[in-house]
């Protein structure tokens, strides 16, 4: 018997008119490893909600058809009783802990279901060894980094021992490092416990390898279901933005289409086009390993910074001495694992932070766009939020008498964007001069805060297209390799508050295993190719020269 | 100003201990009066904050403390017509009319001024050093759905506190002119909903609206601060209501002042602060 099974469930939210799901049939059995894939708006977020209860119980709306969860009819069962057998994580960590102590968030879920002392004790012990986070169990949750508190969150979804858990992009605010470690350590409790997962994912190069089936989602429907193979051969036809870097990288040497890296590289080897294993070189020799800072020809710089440091009042020191330029429309790509100093290093360009020690020096106006475009939606119409010129500039004129809020994750983005960097008419307010940012000068650098997290493929590649045409530089901070080789000429690489690797973003992103594109880890840095299209040519060309 | 597990022998005490000790000093500052007594009791609960780790959170609530004393003590000074001691005549005053200060009603705002900003120190002593995680299990066999409300409104407090500083944030970084209050408030108030809606989706999904009562509690064996603390809270009230009930630390504001500061009084007061601080003395096991 499957333990979810869902027929004939047709969905929408209140107030909407275009059902989230439509006539969706769906039977997952125990112990199976699934992803969700599909754009933005596809039906995720909505059908992980209806195997949790919160459809239709929590959300209202109009719901048709059948969920049963372990034998329990979310008709007749909502979210507290279905929380027995299905735990769920959001994408934001911060709003799912509800308890001031780890230990407290860990028996939080366990207490309310009424188990002895003992019992709860036990159940936290596990969950805290399992997400190896029993070092926190004392901490207050309000000082964890992001990435403690998303495996706290998780902790707490696991403690009571759920049947099945459900996971909606656990990853989307996680670095790289983090993110590879959320998804080992489910595969390993998927391995361990016979847990079930349902995982909805954008960035796939990251979880295809670890899953068991793929279920791929357009406009609410289910079109796609089975192995993950069969996914990308599925994706290649029909939903060419749901292929996975590797994925393109055999389709264009004419192979059938791998998940995950080992698999892409096996493939590669028996088609002769990479060369079998070798010793692991020297440091030395890796190539792409910048040891020295990045040197260039003397050029008129945007943005310098001098030593600058940035030591918190009785708190770790945030930049440590950092001295780094962006010269006129270069574009730059900050990487790093959270807290790495990323965005202190932006708020600190853009005058929202003063550096403790140091100076910095910019050519012109430094705008800022931060991790949540909508914060700086505070009218009533798009129109409202920024001239004419500048909306139409960032292709978002043709919703001006919509409400700001309702709009797109990425319509959200192009408006903020439209907001900080205003239409660069340099003091003539012109007739829309109380929409905020009319007449304003062009900025000289532009730096945009973790602008891809939780959108899709789709909406990333039209950040890049835009990102193109601003003739400022750029500089984005960002923990998505595939944007960063996408969009920047130069990765600089943080660390502890300070620069640990600074080049070309053929050098940085070809040298390691995380901060690496999934072209460059599946090719081993070889030739500083780092997107599909680069490595098929790489690969084309050393067959032409064998 | 939130919890944080701080090595204090306060810290380490079980929260309904903690919780009893703050509940002690809070009633000997609403029954005491008399000034001798009643600065020996504030000085006491900075003792305690000091003594807690918490020294300057507690220097940072002593500032509003202070300006709600003397703003408690002015109005007072300023809208009693009671006393017989007149120290200042402002005449004829718009909305007040003849307006009189007496030595009296300034003596009575001071006292109740003092008594505000003790209750306002050990209210912040107690959101710095009481788990409100385990004053939530102690209360919830009696009113869970109330503890729990309240303690979720604490949590919100801090997540609203980072959202409105991010919304600051970008708000400065928009070029051009502001945006007026009311926007900024519309805007801030939608966010709140949609936190507010997250962090109750986060609160269904683990059972909190079928929470079960727990049913036995293990019984946990009371530390050494624990009966430190519970001692210290039971000996502060009995001492804090029989020496009002034999008026030994009497004050009185009208018709005429009357605050005796002899032998009595400082050996009340000094013994209460002495009680109250006593079992931060033991700091055995404070990291537990």
């Amino acid at each position: 018997m499957s333990l979810v099974s869902i027929a004939e469930l047709t969905y929408r939210y209140p107030g909407a008119v275009t059902p989230a799901l439509d006539a969706v049939s769906l039977e997952v059995n125990a112990g199976e490893f699934v992803v969700l894939a599909g754009a933005s708006g596809s039906g995720k977020s909505t059908l992980l909600r209806a195997v949790s209860g919160l459809v239709p119980h929590f959300y209202g709306g109009a719901f048709s058809g059948r969920v049963s969860v372990a034998g329990n009819d979310t008709r007749e069962h909502g979210p507290g009783d279905l929380a027995r057998d299905v735990g769920t994580l959001f994408q934001d960590p911060e709003t799912q802990i509800v308890m001031g102590t780890v230990r407290a968030e860990l028996a939080f879920a366990v207490e309310n279901r009424g188990w002895r002392p003992a019992a709860v004790a036990r159940a936290v012990e596990e969950a805290a060894l399992a997400l190896a986070v029993d070092g926190l169990l004392d901490r207050s949750t309000a000082e964890l980094s992001g990435g403690e508190l998303q495996r706290v969150a998780l902790g707490a979804t696991l403690a009571g021992r759920p049947a099945v858990v459900c996971l909606d992009e656990p990853t989307s605010q996680l670095d790289p490092v983090a993110g590879d470690e959320l998804i080992g350590l489910l595969r390993r409790l998927n391995e361990d416990q016979d847990l079930t997962v349902i995982l909805a994912e954008h960035r796939l190069e990251r979880c295809l390898a670890a899953a068991d089936r793929v279920i791929g989602m357009i406009e609410g429907r289910i079109e796609f279901d089975g192995a993950p193979i069969a996914f990308l051969e599925w994706a290649l036809g029909t939903a060419p933005y749901l292929v996975t870097p590797g994925a393109r990288l055999l389709s264009r040497v004419g192979l059938d289409p791998q998940p995950g890296v080992k698999a892409a590289r096996a493939a590669l080897r028996a088609a002769r086009l990479l060369p079998e294993p070798q010793p692991i070189p020297d440091v030395e020799a890796v190539p792409g390993r910048s040891r020295r800072p990045w040197k260039r020809p003397k050029q008129v710089y945007a943005l310098h910074f001098d030593g600058v440091w940035h030591e918190l009042r009785e708190g770790p020191v945030a930049l440590r001495g950092l001295s780094f330029d962006v010269a006129q429309g270069e574009r730059v790509a900050l990487m790093g694992r959270n807290g790495a100093g990323k965005s202190t290093l932006l708020r600190h360009a853009a005058g929202l932070m003063k550096p403790t020690r140091g100076r910095i020096e910019t050519s012109g106006r430094v705008a800022l766009l931060l991790q949540n475009p909508t914060d700086y939606l505070v009218h009533d119409t798009v129109a409202q939020e920024a001239p004419a010129g500048a909306l139409e500039r960032f292709g978002v004129a043709a919703l001006a008498d919509r409400h700001p809020r309702d709009l797109s994750g990425g319509e959200k983005q192009r408006l903020a964007l439209a907001i900080v960097i205003g239409d660069g008419n340099g003091g003539d307010g012109g007739a829309d001069a109380e929409a905020g940012g009319a007449g304003v000068e062009e900025p000289a650098v532009l730096c945009l805060d973790e602008p891809t997290r939780g959108m899709d493929r789709a909406v990333k590649e039209d950040l890049v297209a835009i990102l193109r045409t601003i003739g400022a530089a750029v500089i984005v901070a960002t923990h998505d390799p595939e944007f960063a080789a996408a969009f920047a000429d130069r990765v600089v690489l943080l660390a502890d508050g300070a620069v640990i690797a600074d080049g070309a973003a053929s050098e940085v992103l070809c040298g390691g295993a995380y901060f690496a594109t999934e072209t460059a880890r599946i090719l081993g840095g070889a030739g500083g190719a780092l997107l599909p299209e680069e490595g098929a040519a790489l690969l084309a060309r050393e067959r032409v020269s064998a | 100003m939130t919890y944080r597990r701080r090595p204090s022998s306060l810290h380490a005490a079980a929260a309904g201990a903690a919780l009893a000790w703050c509940a002690a000093l809070a009633l000997a500052v609403i029954v005491q009066t008399n000034p001798v007594v009643l600065g020996a009791l504030v000085l006491s609960v900075l003792g305690a904050g000091a003594l807690a780790g918490v020294r300057h959170e507690m220097c940072r609530a002593l500032w509003l403390a202070l300006v709600l004393a003397l703003t408690i003590c002015v109005i007072n000074a300023l809208v009693s017509r009671d006393g017989l001691t007149v120290i200042w005549r402002f005449g004829d005053l718009p909305i007040l009319g003849q307006t009189n200060v007496t030595l009296e009603a300034t003596a009575y705002g001071a006292v109740h001024g003092l008594q505000a900003a003790a209750l306002v120190l050990l209210g912040a002593l107690y959101s710095l050093a009481v788990d409100p995680d385990q004053v939530l299990v102690l209360f919830r066999r009696w009113s869970f759905r109330s503890a729990l409300s309240a303690t979720i409104a604490t949590r919100m407090v801090p997540v609203l506190i980072r959202d409105s500083k991010r919304l600051a944030d970008a708000q400065r970084c928009r070029p051009g002119a502001a945006p007026g209050r009311i926007q900024l408030m519309r805007a801030t108030t939608s966010g709140v909903l949609d936190r507010a809606l997250d962090v109750a989706a986060a609160l269904e999904v683990r059972g909190y609206a079928t929470a079960v009562p727990v049913s036995r509690r293990a019984r946990r064996s009371w530390s050494r601060h624990d009966i430190g603390f519970s001692a210290a809270a039971a000996v502060v009230v009995v001492i804090s209501v029989a020496s009002r009930i034999a008026g030994w630390s009497a004050f009185t504001a009208y018709p005429v002042l009357r605050a005796p500061a002899g032998a009595r009084e400082v050996a009340v007061g000094l013994v209460l602060a002495l009680v109250a601080l006593a079992p931060f003395a033991d700091r055995r096991g404070v990291q537990t």
